[in-house]
């Protein structure tokens, strides 16, 4: 993941190899074609296929017996809409909240990690990827017991009378954090913060100390320096790191499927019980569709704004 | 006038945030840790009951469970050799060539990781169910090694591209053959970032839920075993494979830190 983000910081090489002599100039320039092959084929026949096969699903109809035909419906589309908007609305009110915990939980770790944890570094590090290896499905259950109704953390909160403020706030209810909004965007915020973390700590460890002390050296505040030289300097990775956060946490159904109620159902949810339970198989490409298309509009405006487009 | 408290507070408010963020990260972590000694009173492992080892000592005492992991792990195998290969071929030739349709490509590679998994997971279902596919091991694995591959790219590309070509001029003009400098310099080179694919894609592959329950059928991961035992009652000794990865997957990161430390020290 760390380099899903980071071309590292040595010199940007020009990537040709030296003139090849003459005679070879002909396979040289078929070599990337034979080394691509494989890999684009693949991802062309099980990633783009699939995809243009279910833009033809979504204006099918018909029923499992008798097989699905494309018949143009489109009003899929518009029933899906009409239906599943709440749904759309929560995924990405949920998923834009937890982007925005995850970024203001993830800078100061990141900080830390690329500016003051010096020998410890590595072990932080090594921290923040780690609980990877657990099931995610394994670590989410282990919200369930932390949050549990009697567990310490809900009484601890009671007590301190944070839950009836969450409650006036809507997103708690009565004296329970399990199954309402807090609880999903919690777990959503918990699941995806690794991936608001690498990106940021690799774009903030490129960053030259001495930029740093030059800063310090104008008279500069500490925190003057963090808004002019640090900050505007760690954009890629915040761009990075939000999107890398947004778009699974936009489309996951596990979150709210185990810590919240049938009132938090996010998009992803309907779209896995549509295709796995009632297997209404045109509903759940278009839903699919309407999802992929509002994540390809935020983001593509995200960028945009951001003013960064080397991303890959 | 500022106190010496309160100057030590503001010097080091970030490094305390960042502590508590890292306790925010590893906190499930201790919660499986601790509930794979609990020995619970049903079916769920939700309350402290009282200790035991009893998980720890037989962590296949579950039906299908150690079946299911087994499964995933060979998938996770697979998987990551497919992706490794097909990703470092394809990173190869986006970082050394320009030809027709790089761009094209680079952004062939980013759309996976752009896509949520559900989006992915459906539409690759829906294709396999109307072609008839019977869903299974090998859907599976077909899914994992597509998902995968990107990341394999990225990684692997990242690191080539950031090679100095100089190294590979010398080893030619040592009289190295194309093949000689190949497998002595520039494989060499790379491999770090094709360790980090391959470590990648086996996390990702070994953990997938989401795409795997739309392509797996009655086939069950580790995962989907998971899932399926969490409305029923997880089994304690879920939280012992839980707690067993994790320290596997720190043990080799604190090994190969290791390895890699001395090499480097050799070196200089």
């Amino acid at each position: 993941m760390t380099a899903a983000t980071a071309p590292p910081p040595t010199s940007p090489a020009p990537a040709t190899v030296p003139a090849a002599p003459r005679r070879a100039a002909g396979r040289r320039r078929l070599t990337p074609y034979l080394l691509l092959l494989a890999g684009v084929a693949w991802l062309l026949v099980f990633f783009v296929a699939p995809m243009v096969y279910q833009a033809s699903t979504s204006v099918q109809t018909g029923s499992l017996d008798e097989g699905f035909k494309v018949t143009w419906h489109v009003a899929t589309y518009w029933d899906a809409l009409r239906e599943y908007w709440p749904h759309f609305l929560r995924s990405l009110l949920y998923s834009g909240i937890a982007t925005a915990a995850c970024l203001a939980i993830g800078y100061p770790l990141a900080y830390t990690i690329a500016f003051r944890a010096g020998r410890w570094r590595n072990v932080v590090l090594v921290l923040v990827i780690a609980p990877f290896f657990t099931s995610f499905l394994i670590r989410t259950l282990a919200w369930e017991t932390i949050l549990a109704d009697q567990g310490p953390v809900v009484s601890f909160l009671n007590t301190v009378h944070v839950l009836d403020v969450t409650s006036w706030l809507h997103i708690t209810q009565g004296d329970r954090v399990l199954a309402t909004p807090l609880a999903v965007v919690c777990g959503l915020t918990y699941n995806f913060l690794p991936f608001m973390i690498l990106p940021l700590y690799t774009s903030l460890e490129r960053i030259d100390g001495r930029l740093h002390e030059a800063s310090g050296d104008l008279y500069a505040t500490p925190f003057t320096t963090f808004r002019k030289v640090t900050f505007p300097l760690s954009l890629p990775g915040v761009v990075a790191g939000t999107l890398l956060t947004f778009i699974p946490a936009s489309g996951d159904y596990i979150n709210a499927e185990l810590l919240g109620s049938t009132n938090q159902k996010m998009i992803g949810n309907v779209i896995q019980s549509q295709f796995l339970r009632v297997l209404d198989y045109p509903t759940a490409a278009a839903l699919s569709f309407i999802l992929m298309a509002a994540i390809l509009a935020i983001v593509t405006v995200y960028i945009r704004r951001a003013g960064t487009e080397e991303l890959v | 006038m500022q106190t010496r408290p309160m100057r030590w507070l503001r010097k080091n408010v970030v490094v305390l945030a960042g502590v508590l963020a890292l306790g925010y990260l590893i906190l499930p972590n201790l919660v499986v840790l601790a509930f794979s000694f609990n020995k619970p009173k049903g079916r769920f492992n939700y309350t402290w009951n009282h200790f035991s080892t009893d998980a720890w000592q037989h962590p296949c005492g579950v039906a299908d469970m150690c079946g299911s992991l087994t499964l995933s792990l060979r998938l996770a195998v697979y998987a990551t050799i497919g992706a490794t290969v097909l990703g470092t071929m394809t990173a190869f030739a986006l970082a050394r060539y320009r030809f027709r349709g790089r761009a094209a490509t680079n952004m062939l590679i980013f759309l996976p990781m752009a896509m949520p998994e559900v989006v992915m997971g459906a539409s690759l279902g829906t294709l396999f169910l109307n072609m008839r596919i019977r869903f299974g091991f090998w859907t599976i694995l077909i899914a994992h090694t597509m998902f995968c591959l990107s990341f394999v790219v990225v990684a692997v590309k990242a690191r080539v591209m950031s090679m100095d070509p100089r190294l590979e001029q010398a080893a030619q003009d040592l009289y190295a053959t194309p093949a000689q400098t190949f497998l002595r310099i520039t494989l060499p080179l790379a491999a770090p970032g094709i360790a980090a694919g391959a470590l990648l894609s086996f996390a990702l592959s070994f953990d997938d839920y989401i795409i795997t329950s739309f392509n797996a059928g009655n086939t069950v991961t580790f995962p989907m075993f998971v899932w399926g035992s969490a409305q029923r009652g997880t089994p304690v000794q879920v939280n012992v494979i839980g707690t067993a990865m994790f320290v596997v997957a720190v043990l080799l990161v604190v090994a190969g830190q290791l390895v890699g430390g001395r090499r480097r020290g050799a070196r200089t």
